[in-house]
């Protein structure tokens, strides 16, 4: 088996990933990772703070998400290469923190995995026992889309995401669906906002609940940043990783605005705030059975895409890892006939099945967005040295983001907020993951990186950056 | 800059290395879970025979769980169990001593070691 980083160039052929991806290949990435988080996951929020909370935090992380896709875009469309932010911690901040960044991608993205397969699982066990089925136990769902999907991994990105673009396409369809099927033009008819969020009730904790909300409310987005994974996969970076990117956001945003309205105008914010299926169950409360099946399906297949995304990428932040060796190099091998990083698909496969056997769906959640948010943290000060290092003219970007330092600001501030929003009922296990981060950096800088080449870890075709 | 050559690992220290990282991540995931740091216990306020109106439903809202199947009994855990935003300053400051110094760590050796990375990549030269 031909391994990227153990074959000589000079005596056997290097085997690399496909290009074959467009913009609507990124954008099923992205949206079909996300998507999920507005059919569970988002709801936690109203539980910290109440309904208007969910949709105060809606709005503002979604201006977090905002900067994190234009920061992403002008980034990676200039440094396109698998592992996405990996790749550009690697050749802007250095080792240790590319390091670190892929340790954040593959918690991210396995987490969420878990999350997806939980969420499936939980759902189809739950209608089928509202149907008459006696006995019923998730963990049989959880292999099953766990396994099949990380076989579709291993068979080829380019059927992959093509699947994944079909079924996000669904599952926001029955959004878009059950948004018009409870005629938002007449409050009062099916929707009754006015009688479910009310002055004594909007935000029961006050303001620090709006505060505490922002944790779940990185849920309306979380993965969007995801599309950076296909950099190596794409026919033209420059033009298919911002539309992509840029497309799904907005995408996203009006899938938030209109999942909130829906849902915070059928459940009791109290409801709202602790089910797994805000949308399956705002379809319950309808009382309309096409909606409920619809929804239904929605969440599954949502799940499902969401899944199957979050292997793509976990699986190619992992073989980066090991491409440059800060991994045993085992991990480099493309497969020779599907060109896919078949082995690390298959080694973070027994991980995720293990946490979705011993973790329930907000403490998987959680553990993604910790994850995800020492990744933002990460990306608001990036792309600052990214400026510094090469200002704009020094080298050719396939896209410029608008009014920089400013996103990068917001982002930076958003992000102490939202530790802060952890810290009110999870803090302790921020704090233990970050000891975690800290432990396996000085494994790795004192240790592990003795393996790595030096020169070879800037690839790019740039000058020498600025102050060096 | 001379050409740094790193050393070749044997197959046995790979394997250890991947054990490492496995113990580390099952670790770091999984012990939070057996010590019952994750989620927080909220506070229940405590209501004896619960009906919608102690546990002050609207009429509009009382359609709505009622639709979903529920009554005041089984409404009343998800209405009644309230998170508690007391904050412990002392929590808080470690969490904050935690991420800075690890962000500040994280920086300041990757620093040292892209220098090394430019050094052998570019030499003296522009």
């Amino acid at each position: 088996m031909a391994t990227a980083a153990e074959t000589s160039p000079s005596t056997v052929q290097k085997i690399s990933l496909l290009r074959v991806l467009g913009p609507a290949h990124v954008w099923a990435l992205g949206v079909g990772i996300v998507l999920v988080g507005e059919f569970t996951g988002w709801n936690f929020s109203a539980d910290k703070g109440g309904a208007l909370a969910a949709l105060i935090v809606c709005w503002l992380v979604g201006l977090l998400y905002t900067s994190v896709a234009m920061i992403d875009s002008e980034v990676t469309s200039t440094v396109a290469a698998a592992g996405g932010q990996y790749a550009q911690a690697k050749h802007i901040v250095g080792p240790l923190m590319a390091f670190n960044v892929a340790l954040y991608l593959v918690f991210a993205y396995t987490m969420l995995e878990v999350s997806d397969a939980i969420l499936a699982g939980d759902l189809i066990t739950q209608v089928a026992t509202e149907n008459g089925a006696v006995g019923l136990n998730h963990n049989p769902f959880l292999v099953l889309s766990i396994v099949v999907l990380a076989w579709l991994n291993y068979r080829g990105i380019l059927m992959t995401l093509n699947i994944n673009f079909i079924i996000t396409a669904l599952a926001y369809a029955s959004i878009v669906i059950l948004f018009f099927s409870v005629q938002p033009w007449s409050q009062g008819v099916v929707l009754k906002l006015g009688e479910m969020v009310t002055p004594e009730n909007a935000l029961p904790y006050g303001w620090i609940g709006v505060v505490a909300a922002f944790q779940f409310g990185i849920w309306y987005y979380l993965g969007i940043e995801g599309t950076t994974q296909a950099a190596e996969e794409v026919r033209s970076p420059a033009r298919s990783l911002p539309y992509g990117t840029m497309s799904g956001m907005i995408t996203l945003l009006i899938a938030a605005a209109l999942t909130w309205y829906v849902a915070a105008s059928l459940l009791p914010w109290q409801h709202l705030g602790v089910t797994f299926f805000p949308l399956y169950d705002a379809a319950v409360a309808t009382g309309s059975p096409i909606l409920k099946f619809l929804m239904f399906w929605g969440t599954v297949l949502s799940a499902l895409a969401s899944a199957n995304g979050c292997i793509n990428d976990a699986g190619r932040a992992w073989f980066s890892l090991g491409r440059d060796r800060y991994l045993p190099t085992w991990f480099s091998a493309v497969h020779p006939k599907y060109r896919t990083p078949y082995r690390s698909i298959l080694f973070l496969m027994p991980i995720a099945l293990a946490f979705a056997f011993i973790s329930d769906l907000n403490q998987a959640i959680t553990f993604s967005i910790l994850s995800g948010l020492l990744q933002y943290t990460f990306m608001s000060i990036n792309i600052i040295m990214f400026r510094n290092k090469w200002p704009l003219g020094s080298i050719r970007r396939g896209y410029t983001h608008p009014f920089h330092p400013l996103p990068a600001v917001v982002l930076l501030v958003l992000c102490v907020v939202t530790y802060f929003a952890v810290f009110l009922g999870f803090g302790a296990q921020l704090t233990a993951m970050v000891i975690f981060y800290i432990i396996v950096s000085l494994w790795f800088h004192f240790y592990r990186y003795q393996y790595v080449r030096r020169g070879d870890q800037f690839t790019m075709p740039w000058p020498k950056p600025r102050g060096y | 800059m001379a050409k740094y050559t790193p050393p070749e690992q044997s197959k046995a220290m790979q394997f250890v290395d991947i054990a490492f990282l496995l113990i580390a991540i099952f670790a770091a995931l999984w012990l939070p879970l057996k010590a019952g740091y994750v989620g927080v216990s909220k506070v229940e306020e405590k209501i004896d025979n619960p009906t919608w109106e102690s546990l002050k439903q609207t009429p509009g809202q009382v359609a709505q769980w009622e639709k979903l199947g529920y009554d005041p009994a089984k409404a009343y855990g998800e209405i009644q169990n309230r998170y508690d935003y007391t904050i412990s300053w002392g929590n808080l400051g470690l969490m904050i001593v935690v991420i800075g110094g690890y962000f500040v760590f994280l920086f300041r050796a990757s620093d040292k070691e892209y220098r090394e990375v430019i050094a052998e990549k570019f030499g003296d030269g522009k």
